[in-house]
This record gives structure tokens, C-alpha cells and sequence, in this order.
């Protein structure tokens, strides 16, 4: 028996499977489990980003081979493209696609519901309840995807990632590990009309069968229990309804795309009263009505934030009053002595207006620096600061800078990049890259800029200056700005005046990464 | 103090909670590995990402004969034990009404021989209330920590529990 997380479960599923390749982009709350994998023995690798980890997934599963591809949830909608058009593209082996959502917004800049994506693709989805199922079902997942030859959804929350329960091996049979073999198959995998148009039929026609096989799958389980109330409900929902209404019958939905209609039609005839608890969006709820069945669905104020046991019992009674809002602990800030630090502090008195980006530097939106105007996703920094600097008058358009991270940089940045140099904006644009050489916010991840792979051993080294002098930016400086804090915001002040290009790479690593690197280091002179 | 709340309930509820860099969830690491190691249905809940930041960070454990959800529910912790002082008021309100808070102050840190290892001294203090053997505790600090802490911090377990 062992006591893992549900990030650490799919990762020794995965192992167990002997699943060839996990590739993926760290975020909170997926980043444990290629870590896990490539622990436990598995290939793992961080991609530059998840767009990219999936096209290498669906590679590894067209050779015939399995691939695990993980990401939190905005990191699908970077991997959406590829995602959507995979789903036409009969695989040889497995590819599970896994999406750590964030209801309730732990540590994310929304709490978009990736159970939509499901159906907008197409695929099958899994949604397990604990580390148990977080293994059982990432068996089931690679056999479903092997049998129907199809990208499988991997839907987990923050909650079962992050929550660690009893995992028991061997209950489930481990499918029998594959070997990349190439077989050509033209049709199926080159999307150009002509063979795309049938493949859209195919991929209709593999779902209605796997709606049918659904309707008695043991991926759905029914507890028996009063008649007086039913629940449908999935993931770590089952959790806190087994809790709040110890004696309701419970419909819990293993497998929520397609759905079992016929299994809710039947489950909610059984029972006086059918009420539909998920946590997010109400998509069970439209399941269930758009087949016609009657539920009853939570309050709309239920729908933001996560779910637990007392928000549970008063979706149960209907209950309609303001919650308390919990105390308000002690928010993050940037650590004492952090390199970000020095670079708000400029940004706050040259009072720049800060298009900012995702990572530990997001706090500079923090007192006492107060000091990011914007964050919105990946690689922001370029497009909407141009955006800004286009359109405001120039006064207020010199005083835009970018600020992004090393990690983001190599994810979305370069793309960001290209648009400055291809359409710069009359003011010009100083872009300002804090590179503190590890992605830092997730916990001290590898990327193409730090030219480690994500076990730490040595590989090939992207330059960031390197790439911003290639790509054509003229000035181009790189410096500790910690060293001389004054000379740094000078030289930032004096970009600012000018209506040129400029990127400044401020350098200097991590203060709480420091320690790892320098063993990381070692091992590789060693 | 005795050990009522294992008797006349089903789960117990600890939540431990501090700041980050505290050592709140190895804390809850610890106490989910002795529960474990006694053979109950146990879960544990964490949240990671922006707490790493040294903001607030608390942990939840469960345990019994079957848990349901990871989550002790506000208003029914059993046990609230909390490593930093200002962190108090921010989670009282898991605690149920007759619940046990155990403050830093339970510990006399200055007796520590390694002020870190306060963490552990506290769940010596929570351990008075808990019916596992020193045995089971000592394993499960040894199992969550590197070897070259093993000895101050079985040392800071028996300070807190003798305070």
C-alpha cells in the first residue's frame, strides 16, 4: 500500500505502464508529476511549452509507442490547437492528455473548466476522485486510448493532485507495454481536407461507441442508498457528497465524456429528488438536460471557487446566504533579498506602466513595489504592451515596459519577440527580462534556458541574448541589476526616453534555486 | 489530556498551519505516515504554487476508518496546531468548538537546539492526544526528513511532548 498524491499516482501509473515519454510544461498543480516520473525511473521532459510537449505526445503515440503530456489547465489552451486535429488522427499507442485545473484559483490566473474541451475536441475524459483512481484510471485512460485509438482527457483538480490517499497496486490490470514501430498510415495523418472531412465522420462515429461501451463501464459507479435524494456527480465532488450526505444515493460519473445518458436517465428516475454537484461549470447539468433528463443544479454562487464539505451540504439545502469568506492569511511576497525586487523598485519610480507576465514576478503587483499594470497569460508582456504602446498618446506610451521571466520567455516569448521586431510601435519598446535561470513560481523547473534537462543532467543551452541580437534587436544589454541598482535604473529610464527597441536582460538567479543549481552543477563536472 | 476524540468519532481531524517555509507540510507529511503506519483509512490535503512564497500555508489530515473528503471541514478540526503565532486567528475557525489549539508558545524554543525544528516539537504536543506509540513517531520523522536531522528532531519531538 502506498500513501501518494494524485500528481505522484499518475506518475507511478504511468511507470508501471512503462509509458515511454512524459512531456509537459510545469504549472501548479501538475508540475509533480513528470518530477515523480522521472524519479520513479520514466523518460520525463520539460518542453519550452505545451503546445509543443503535445505535438512531441502525439509523435511518440503515431510511432506506436505512450505518451502521458501534462499541463494545468491554461496550459490546454496552448495545446489546443494540436489537441483539437489529434483527435481525427487515429494513434498507434496511447496519448493521455492531462489537464490539472485550479478551482478556486490556488495558485492561477482563472478557473476555466477543462471538462469543455472534452467535448469541443471530441475526446473521452477521466476525471478521478483520489489518488486511488488517479492510478487505477490512467491504466484505463492508456487502454482506452490504445482500444479506440484516440486521445484521451485526463481531467484532474487541484485537490486530487495535490491531496495524498491510500493507493493499492494490482487492482487493475497494467496493459502490456508497447515499442515504438513505424507504420505508415497517409490518411489518418495528414490532415488536409480531403482526408481530414472522413476522419471527422470517423472520429463521430469512435465516440458513439464509446458512449454505448460507457453506459455499463465500471469507470461509472451507483451507491445505494435513500431513495429521498440522489446525486450525480464526478471527481472530488464524490468526495465531499459521501461526507455531507452520508445516506444519498450517488451516481459517480468515472468517465465524463461522452456521458452515460441512459445510466443518469435511469439513476435519476430512481430517486425523488436528483441533484447535479460538480465543482466549476455547470457541464454535467447540460449533459443530463440536453438528453432530457431532470436535475436539479447548484446555486450559481457555487459555481466560483472549490468545493468542500459545508459549501456541499448548503448546495444540498438550497441554501441561498452570503458565505463567510475566510480570513484573509498572510499574502506571497517576493523573498527578502530576491532580484525582482530591485527591478520593481525601478520599475515603481521611473513609474513605469508594467505589461507583466506569469511567474514569481507577478508580485511585483505586490506593496510596496505596486508596480505591474497588466497580467494576463504566457508571453503577454510583448503583445500587450505593443497593444499599449500603439495606442496611447506618446507620453504615456514611452512609460510601457514589458516585464518577463526566463521560463515564460522560452515558453511564449519568443513568438512575442518576432511581433516587436516585425511591427514595432513609433515609441519603440523596452522589454525587460528578469532571468533568475530556473523557472522559479512552480519550484525551481528546468527549461531550454538553463541548459539542464528536467533530470538536471546537461544539454543544449538557449542564450537569451543570444536570440533577441539574432532575431535583430539592436540594444541589447545583459547585467546583474542587483549589483547597481542606480546604474539599472538609469540605463532602464534611459531606454525608456529613447523610441527604439531595447531589451534588457537583469540576470541573477534565484536566491531560493541557488543551492539546487549548484549541486546540479557538481553532478555533471562529477 | 485524554484521548476522547479517537473514541467517539469515526474521523479525526488535525490541521496544522503556519507560513511558507515553516514546515507545515512536513509536518502533516509526519502525522499522515504515523496514521498511516497504524493501518487507518488516511488523506491529507495541501496546497502548493503561491504559498511557497512565504505567505500563509496550512495542511489538513484525516484519518479513520474511511475518509471521504481531503478537506477537514471549517468548524470540525479536531486539533489545530499552528507554527506561527500570527497564523492563530487567521485559521480558528476550523476548530471545532471544544477542539485542542496547539500554539508555538506550547514549545519553549529556546530549548530547541535547532529553532527549524519547531515544527516537530509541536507535534510532540499533538501527540499527547494521539494513541500512536513513540516508535510509530519516531519512523515517521525519520521518513520525512534527510538523515542529518534525524537526531535534533526526535529531540524537538520529545521536548514537545514533555512540555
Amino acid at each position: 500500500m502506498l500513501f501518494l498524491s494524485g500528481d505522484e499516482a499518475v506518475a507511478t501509473a504511468a511507470f508501471d505502464a512503462k509509458v515511454n515519454l512524459g512531456t509537459g510544461y510545469p504549472g501548479t498543480p501538475s508540475t509533480e508529476i513528470l518530477e515523480y516520473f522521472e524519479q520513479l525511473g520514466g523518460h520525463a521532459q520539460w518542453a519550452p511549452n505545451e503546445k509543443v510537449a503535445l505535438e512531441v505526445g502525439v509523435g511518440v503515440a503515431y510511432a506506436g509507442a505512450r505518451a502521458i503530456v501534462t499541463m494545468k489547465h491554461v496550459g490546454l489552451n496552448v495545446a489546443a490547437d494540436p489537441l483539437f486535429t489529434a483527435a481525427y488522427t487515429p494513434v498507434e499507442g496511447a496519448l493521455v492528455v492531462i489537464s490539472a485545473d485550479d478551482p478556486g484559483m490556488a495558485s492561477s490566473q482563472n478557473e476555466q473548466d477543462n471538462r469543455r474541451y472534452a467535448v469541443a475536441a471530441g475526446v473521452p475524459m477521466l476525471e478521478p476522485a483520489d489518488s486511488q483512481e488517479a492510478y487505477d484510471f490512467l491504466l484505463r485512460a492508456i487502454e482506452i486510448s490504445e482500444r479506440w485509438r484516440i486521445p484521451v482527457l485526463y481531467r484532474l483538480t487541484t485537490r486530487v493532485c495535490h491531496s495524498k490517499t491510500l493507493v493499492k497496486q494490482g487492482q487493475v490490470p497494467v496493459p502490456a507495454p508497447r515499442q515504438g514501430n513505424y507504420v505508415r498510415h497517409v490518411a489518418e495523418r495528414v490532415m488536409v481536407p480531403a482526408y481530414a472531412r472522413p476522419a471527422h465522420h470517423r472520429l463521430r462515429a469512435n465516440l458513439k461507441e464509446i458512449a454505448a461501451w460507457n453506459e455499463t463501464s465500471d469507470l461509472n459507479k451507483v451507491i445505494e442508498g435513500s431513495k429521498k435524494l440522489g446525486i450525480i456527480t464526478s471527481g472530488i465532488s464524490y468526495q465531499h457528497v459521501r461526507e455531507a450526505a452520508p445516506d444519498a444515493s450517488v451516481l459517480k460519473i468515472g468517465l465524463t465524456h461522452p456521458l452515460p445518458v441512459d445510466l443518469m436517465r435511469k439513476f435519476a428516475a430512481s430517486v425523488e429528488r436528483c441533484v447535479v454537484v460538480e465543482e466549476g461549470d455547470p457541464y454535467l447539468v447540460e449533459g443530463a438536460r440536453a438528453a432530457g433528463i431532470a436535475v436539479e443544479e447548484k446555486l450559481e454562487q457555487y459555481r466560483f471557487g472549490e468545493l468542500n464539505v459545508n459549501r456541499m451540504r448548503r448546495i444540498l439545502t438550497r441554501d441561498a446566504s452570503p458565505e463567510e469568506k475566510p480570513a484573509p492569511g498572510k499574502p506571497p511576497a517576493l523573498c527578502p533579498g530576491c532580484g525582482h525586487r530591485v527591478a520593481f523598485q525601478a520599475l515603481s519610480n521611473l513609474k513605469a506602466i508594467v505589461s507583466g507576465d506569469i511567474g514569481c514576478y507577478a508580485l511585483g503587483v505586490m506593496p510596496p513595489f505596486d508596480a505591474v499594470d497588466t497580467i494576463l497569460c504566457m508571453g503577454a508582456s510583448f503583445g500587450v504592451g505593443l497593444g499599449l504602446r500603439h495606442s496611447l498618446p506618446p507620453e504615456q506610451a514611452k512609460r510601457v515596459v514589458g516585464v518577463i521571466g526566463d521560463s515564460t520567455f522560452m515558453h511564449s516569448g519568443l513568438t512575442g519577440l518576432a511581433e516587436m521586431i516585425y511591427n514595432p510601435p513609433p515609441t519603440g519598446y523596452v522589454m525587460l527580462v528578469l532571468d533568475n535561470g530556473i523557472t522559479a513560481m512552480t519550484g525551481f523547473q528546468e527549461h531550454p534556458g538553463t541548459g539542464r534537462n528536467l533530470d538536471h543532467v546537461k544539454t543544449n543551452k538557449i542564450v537569451i541574448e543570444d536570440v533577441v541580437r539574432a532575431m535583430g534587436v539592436k540594444n541589447v544589454h545583459v547585467l546583474d541589476h542587483t549589483a547597481d541598482p542606480k546604474a539599472f535604473e538609469q540605463l532602464l529610464g534611459e531606454a525608456m526616453e529613447k523610441t527604439e527597441l531595447t531589451v534588457i536582460i537583469a540576470r541573477r538567479t534565484c536566491l531560493l534555486a541557488t543551492r539546487f543549481i549548484k549541486e546540479w552543477d557538481k553532478c555533471e563536472v562529477g | 489530556m485524554t484521548d476522547k476524540v479517537m473514541t467517539d468519532k469515526k474521523v479525526t481531524n488535525i490541521v496544522v498551519a503556519g507560513l511558507g517555509g515553516q514546515g507545515v507540510l512536513t509536518a502533516t507529511d509526519i502525522v499522515a505516515d504515523v496514521a498511516v503506519s497504524a493501518g487507518l483509512d488516511v488523506k491529507k490535503s495541501e496546497l502548493h504554487g503561491m504559498s511557497q512564497r512565504g505567505g500563509s500555508v496550512s495542511s489538513d489530515v484525516r484519518f479513520g476508518t474511511q475518509v471521504f473528503s481531503p478537506m477537514v471541514p471549517e468548524g470540525e478540526a479536531d486539533y489545530l496546531v499552528v507554527i506561527s503565532a500570527d497564523q492563530v486567528s487567521v485559521n480558528a475557525a476550523v476548530l471545532r468548538k471544544d477542539g485542542v489549539l496547539i500554539e508555538p508558545a506550547t514549545v519553549d524554543e529556546k530549548k530547541l537546539r535547532n529553532k527549524r525544528s519547531i515544527n516537530v516539537a509541536l507535534l510532540g504536543a499533538l501527540s499527547r492526544h494521539l494513541p500512536f506509540s513513540d516508535e510509530q513517531w519516531t519512523a515517521a520523522i525519520k521518513h520525512n526528513l534527510p538523515e542529518a536531522i534525524h537526531d535534533v528532531n526526535v529531540e524537538a519531538f520529545q521536548l514537545g511532548k514533555s512540555a
